[in-house]
């Protein structure tokens, strides 16, 4: 039945070469734990990769109970963490993963040092890499506004306090995400979620797409 | 019309106007939700007011807490919130200090920490200020703890808005 669905589709639209292009391709022996188990460091990227779309699909699951409103924000987390079933775990997946995500990176980051595999042709993914880190740095400051306890408060005052010191733009660039030149407050809150939810979202999928398809068309980099 | 005197092609006149009616039509779409998002960095502040804090008479050479709260408007969030200041009395001279790390926002405490009698001290990273709010070298505050421009209208101590020292 599914092969006479696909079959169908695949005769109007050929989406054969399409998902061939995309998920079809050999792994090279040096970069295959099945062949040497060492080259299980090959895998961190696609690891960070895993877990970027648990956060995703997490944190759309999570904007179901969520509201980003200074009076209700906490409450609505402490509900969902402790009324709703699974709550516990879909936002433990959210926090978990926020970390894990950072700790990824790291590791993808470094073996693609050691391996050389930023040189030539490369340097431009390294790049887009280097964006892709600070999109969830960027993240990860956001995000940790949205619980609206004590912690993650004054660690905002912190963070913003941080922002101001910059020279000359310091107070332009705490202003705009904070929403107001004083008060640590309601537009701050739903400027963060919006920054959180949709913005760098949007951009941290461009650069992801920049990053696979400069992968694919430049292959992995050589064995050492 | 020869084509001779055209000093523009064709192509060229429709490449133009193609991106100057594209170009018209993009900033249509961003110019608003540009505005959008900085509008705080444009409205004007709000006029600070003075608020009765604190009596004379209670005050001493030593830095003593007082709170104050006062309606706060921020956006479509309207709340009462409350302020500290550490004030105290040097002769005649009324001198009101902001709680507020000048480091990185934290809130500091007059006689907080054993080892650092009579300082203001942070737990968060340790900075520390004499009782007239001068950041002591060596630790992480950069200015001396902000002052608070007062006022005294009848035995009542009256404070504004914090301002830097330096």
């Amino acid at each position: 039945m599914l092969q006479r669905v696909y079959d169908w589709v695949d005769d109007r639209l050929d989406i054969t070469p399409m998902w061939r292009d995309i998920a079809d391709h050999e792994v090279p022996e040096h970069v295959n734990p099945a062949h040497h188990f060492s080259a299980f460091v090959y895998c961190f990227g696609g690891l960070t990769f895993f877990i970027t779309v648990i956060q995703i699909l997490s944190g759309m699951f999570l904007t179901m109970y969520y509201v980003p409103d200074i009076v209700n924000a906490y409450e609505s987390v402490r509900y969902l963490q402790g009324e709703v079933a699974f709550g516990v775990i879909v936002r433990g997946m959210h926090h978990w993963g926020a970390s894990l995500v950072i700790v990824m990176m790291f590791l993808h980051t470094l073996r693609v040092f050691f391996t050389g595999s930023y040189k030539k042709p490369r340097e431009l993914n390294w790049v887009v890499g280097v964006l892709i880190f600070f999109v969830m740095l960027g993240l990860g400051f956001t995000g940790y506004l949205l619980p609206w306890d004590m912690k993650a408060y004054f660690a905002t005052v912190v963070g913003l306090e941080i922002a101001e010191s910059v020279p000359v733009v310091g107070e332009l660039t705490k202003t705009l995400l904070a929403g107001d030149p004083e008060i640590i407050g309601a537009q701050t809150l739903t400027r963060f979620f919006a920054i959180h939810v949709f913005f760098l979202p949007g951009a941290l999928l461009g650069l992801l797409a920049a990053h696979f398809i400069m992968i694919r068309k430049q292959g992995i980099s050589g064995p050492l | 019309m020869s084509e001779k005197k055209h000093n523009v092609s064709r192509r060229q006149f429709l490449t133009y106007t193609l991106t100057g009616v594209g170009g018209f039509m993009a900033a249509g779409v961003i110019l608003p939700m540009a505005r959008f998002a900085v509008d705080p960095v444009l409205k004007a502040g709000a006029e600070s007011d003075m608020y009765a804090v604190a009596e004379v008479a209670d005050l001493t050479e030593e830095p003593q807490r007082f709170d104050f709260s006062y309606e706060q408007v921020d956006a479509w969030y309207q709340s009462e919130v409350t302020e500290t200041a550490w004030i105290y009395r040097e002769g005649d001279n009324i001198v009101a200090l902001s709680p507020t790390c000048t480091h990185l926002g934290c809130t500091v405490n007059w006689d907080a920490n054993e080892d650092y009698p009579d300082q203001f001290f942070c737990p968060c990273h340790f900075g520390r200020f004499e009782k007239d709010g001068t950041n002591i070298a060596g630790t992480p505050p950069t200015e001396p703890l902000h002052k608070y421009v007062t006022e005294v209208r009848d035995g009542t101590v009256y404070l504004g808005t914090a301002e830097p020292q330096i």
